[in-house]
């Protein structure tokens, strides 16, 4: 069994709306060393473990359905673990 | 002429889109579920707005992946005039018929309001109708319509003349270049976020949109004359 952590983000060249609001509010409470605020998703699966690739998999379902490449990034975890 | 109306689960637009096209364009029209099969018989296909599948992970993201996508491609690789408005618009692009993406509006807000726009391309099946700069009104109502593409994208566009329609005058959502609607490389597929279907009557504030139903109509019977 795995358990993987798939962090998506706007691309750095993408304006992120939400994190400028946020920075903004932020700005206001005189937190005036934030620079920057990026808001992204944060996503756990568990996936059963066969003979397949887990790298190629996970990788396989961030570009096809968990980002969208054209304007997000995206980075996992992959941690093995034993099914309970 | 006639249409499919695909209706995804929590489309919204659909009724709208049947409407527009049954009782004020005057051509033949049915819904077709997500889960359908073929797209045979249909001479146009129309993606309507709404919140397709809550809107969860991105808009547009999963309906992309519904059963009757496929036909959709299919459909749209063999010319067959495909209209996407608003969540239509934004499955479009997930689905890769159209390029870019969409963002959160710039004020993060949803607007749902009359807008203007600018008829940048009147050489198309869907905007003959039309002169070209023409203002025209037709509402929008969306939280994701910041339209974004890459720079190389952006330059085939405009190279392409695939940018159908602009706001005209202030930019509700922060789209690039006030994007309101672009169309394929070959011309067939449109996606817009404004609503052509919710102004086509004078009853409603605006009938400006059922020109662009009547283009596509015009262009399909010229062909069908032409091939027949």
């Amino acid at each position: 069994m795995y358990k993987v952590k798939v962090y998506i983000t706007l691309r750095e060249s993408v304006l992120d709306p939400q994190g400028t609001a946020v920075k903004s509010s932020l700005h206001s409470m005189s937190y005036d060393t934030v620079s920057d605020v990026r808001i992204g998703k944060y996503m756990e699966l568990t996936i059963e473990k066969n003979n397949q690739d887990i790298d190629a998999l996970v990788k396989e379902m961030c570009e096809r359905l968990l980002a969208n490449i054209v304007i997000e990034d995206y980075r996992y975890e992959i941690e093995e673990v034993v099914a309970l | 002429m006639k249409f499919a109306v695909i209706v995804f689960p929590g489309s919204n637009g659909d009724i709208d889109m049947f409407h527009a096209i049954k009782d004020e364009l005057g051509e033949e029209v049915e819904y077709v579920p997500h889960t359908a099969d073929s797209l045979a018989g249909f001479d146009g296909i129309l993606l309507p707005g709404g919140f397709s599948y809550g809107d969860y992970l991105r808009t547009g993201a999963i309906a992309r992946f519904s059963n009757v996508m496929g036909e959709v491609v299919k459909a749209a690789n063999e010319g067959v005039p495909v209209l996407g408005v608003c969540n239509g618009f934004q499955i479009l692009l997930e689905a890769g018929l159209l390029p870019g993406a969409m963002r959160r509006n710039r004020e993060l807000a949803f607007i749902c309001k009359p807008t203007q726009l600018v008829v940048e391309n009147n050489k198309t099946m869907f905007t003959s109708g039309y002169e070209i700069g023409e203002t025209i009104t037709i509402p929008i109502a969306h939280g994701e319509g910041n339209y974004y593409c890459d720079e190389e994208t952006m330059k085939l566009l405009k190279q392409n003349n695939q940018i159908v329609f602009t706001y005209d005058g202030e930019n509700p959502n922060g789209s690039l270049e006030g994007i309101a609607g672009i169309m394929n490389e070959n011309g067939n597929v449109l996606g817009m976020m404004p609503h052509p279907e919710r102004a086509v009557d004078q009853l409603l504030g605006s009938a400006d949109g059922l020109k662009l139903f009547q283009s596509i109509v015009r262009n399909w019977r010229e062909n069908h004359v032409v091939n027949a």
